[in-house]
């Protein structure tokens, strides 16, 4: 396919003449995708026509007000639901059942299997996906526990864990299965506000160290601008793409900072006013603009 | 006027370390002791035994009702000489065959009904069809087909155990949340390592549950069909121990046998399922 296709971004990849989009490190191709769900008396469109590409170790956010489709499309890229239209592609491979590839850390508690002790845990996709053997599935589970800082509560049951803790121990067993893209679903919507601050900053540390691809998913526009490089701004009923923006200038740090305010309500109007855009004060600087049509 | 509160003063307390009290306090040996079952149900055991014992001295009529000692003295006669034991380890054989027998296939049935739809159909058909009808009714259709060996009596105890533990089992297994129906999935898991990894230690209180029932209308139909149909292959067990003793009329050896019945439905309750629960859904914080 040499034409680009409609939403989609021109990432600075890109060759302008031929408008090929397949470099090296575009990992994920999400093309034309609708998704589309039974409900008893009828079938709701969740997504139409979303495009988006995430490239290795971005940290890819989906934002949107609910109903805009994001934890359906999380769930199509997982391979719990299959496109109704358009396809998905991981690493070139049609994306069409769940696998092992793409680990899910999931937003509620029982994610974690109650019967397990922590480190059975971290081990069980390891064991269950048969990818490696009791022995160097125990010894690569201790090593990301211990990057969690959890070794203390191997031998514990996840009952016993406070909230903040298993979804430690879930992205932990997500991340010893080293997939090639990890997906979460709200993981710290679950969690206090003090434990989830807490949560983005030690996921992003994680990250500094692992550079893994992260596709998450989010309802709050602090976290998306905190956590992710880039976000794709979804609108609601049925989903489709609004804007695409980058954030990797943001951190934890940012907060309360005037760029950052901006932003924030930059994606808040274009999220939920349909009106035209005000008259800027500043110029706006087109290097951290990009729009889908 | 206004309902908003009164303006009041604010305050700091500088908070001196905590010696006033200890912080975390024994439990009394009383208290302790209490709080084992075994010792609370020991207490209603003896409750029970006493007024027993009270009854039949105020009956004083030996045929009708052997007082608790007499029966006690009866039971031990029996151990003593063997015959007792023998004729419960008889029982307790047959009951074990019949209970595997049917765990096998409630298993089988529910894994069927979780994959496919007609297996749903199956087993929703065959326990409404099944479950209410008694398994002694059976037993004469299963002497005619399978003689008098103990083959029929297996036969029974499949059918007493099976619907009850199937209709718990696929409860159980419907009951297992999306979330980690799809986190098994997400790992690879499908089939019967599926069924195996997720869903059984999901719905192990169900499963728990079901058994327990299964074992106790198994062990109620043993011995109502010992009792009614008499001995199977010349070997008889505790229903024909009782059935035997009320034909001579030794009364105190009838109480004996039904005190045997129910020491043994207290013992596989307390010692066998509660170890079970306690090791497992226990621990696992699935039930409290």
């Amino acid at each position: 396919m040499n034409a680009a296709l409609p939403g989609h971004t021109a990432s600075t990849g890109t060759d302008a003449a031929t408008g090929q989009q397949a470099t090296p490190e575009t990992l994920l191709h999400v093309d034309n995708v609708s998704l589309e769900y039974r409900t008893a008396e009828r079938v709701v469109r969740a997504t139409h026509q979303v495009s988006f590409e995430v490239d290795r170790s971005d940290r890819f956010v989906l934002l949107g007000p609910s109903g805009c489709g994001k934890s359906t499309l999380l769930k199509a890229v997982a391979g719990f639901i299959t496109p109704s239209e358009g396809e998905i592609r991981l690493a070139g491979q049609r994306i069409e059942e769940p696998g092992p590839d793409r680990i899910v850390v999931f937003q509620e508690f029982d994610q974690l299997p109650a019967w397990k002790t922590v480190i059975e845990n971290v081990m069980f996709p390891l064991l269950a996906s048969r990818t490696l053997k009791r022995a160097e599935a125990l010894e690569r589970a201790r090593y990301y526990l211990e990057k969690v800082g959890l070794s203390a509560f191997a031998d514990a049951y996840p009952h016993t864990l406070s909230g903040g803790m298993k979804a430690r121990v879930a992205i932990a067993r997500a991340l010893a299965m080293q997939p090639k893209i990890l997906l979460m679903d709200e993981p710290f919507a679950a969690l206090d506000a003090l434990t989830r601050r807490k949560m983005q900053e030690e996921l992003l540390e994680l990250w500094e160290e692992v550079r893994f691809t992260l596709l998450f998913v989010t309802h709050s526009i602090e976290e998306a601008l905190v956590v992710g490089n880039r976000i794709l701004l979804l609108s609601p009923h049925p989903g489709r793409v609004r804007a695409e923006i980058n954030s990797h200038h943001f951190n934890l740090g940012s907060l309360g900072g005037v760029d950052f305010q901006a932003s924030a309500q930059r994606i808040h109007r274009l999220l939920f006013d349909e009106g035209e855009e005000p008259v800027l004060e500043r110029p706006v600087d087109f290097q951290h603009l990009r729009i889908a049509y | 006027m206004s309902l908003s509160p009164p303006l009041r003063e604010e305050y700091e307390v500088v908070l001196e370390p905590f010696t006033q009290a200890e912080l975390a306090r024994d439990i009394s040996l009383a208290q302790r002791i209490w709080q084992q079952a075994w010792v609370r149900k020991g207490v209603i055991l003896i409750a029970l035994a006493i007024i027993w014992e009270l009854a039949a001295r105020w009956q004083n009529n030996d045929l009708l009702l052997p007082s608790f000692l007499q029966t006690a003295s009866a039971f031990v006669d029996g151990i003593a000489s063997g015959e007792l034991l023998s004729k419960v380890w008889i029982s307790l054989t047959v009951l074990v065959k019949g209970y595997l027998i049917g765990i096998l296939l409630a298993f089988g049935l529910t894994t069927l009904a979780v994959s496919t739809q007609l297996g749903r159909d199956l087993l929703s058909t065959l326990t409404a069809m099944f479950n209410p009808l008694p398994a002694i009714a059976l037993l004469p259709l299963s002497l005619l087909w399978f003689g008098l060996g103990e083959n029929s009596l297996i036969f029974v105890l499949v059918h007493s155990v099976l619907w009850a533990l199937a209709l718990n089992t696929y409860a159980g297994f419907l009951g297992v949340s999306e979330t980690q129906r799809m986190a098994g999935r997400n790992y690879g898991l499908r089939g019967l390592r599926f069924v195996w990894y997720i869903l059984i230690p999901a719905a192990l209180p169900s499963i728990l549950a079901g058994l327990k029932i299964g074992w106790a209308f198994a062990w109620r139909t043993l011995i109502a069909a010992e009792l009614v149909f008499g001995a199977s292959s010349g070997k008889g067990g505790l229903g024909w121990y009782i059935f035997q003793n009320r034909n001579e009329l030794y009364t105190d050896k009838v109480f004996a046998g039904l005190a045997a019945v129910i020491l043994i439905g207290l013992l596989v309750e307390n010692l066998l399922f509660n170890t079970f629960e306690r090791l497992t859904i226990k621990r696992w914080g699935m039930q409290r």
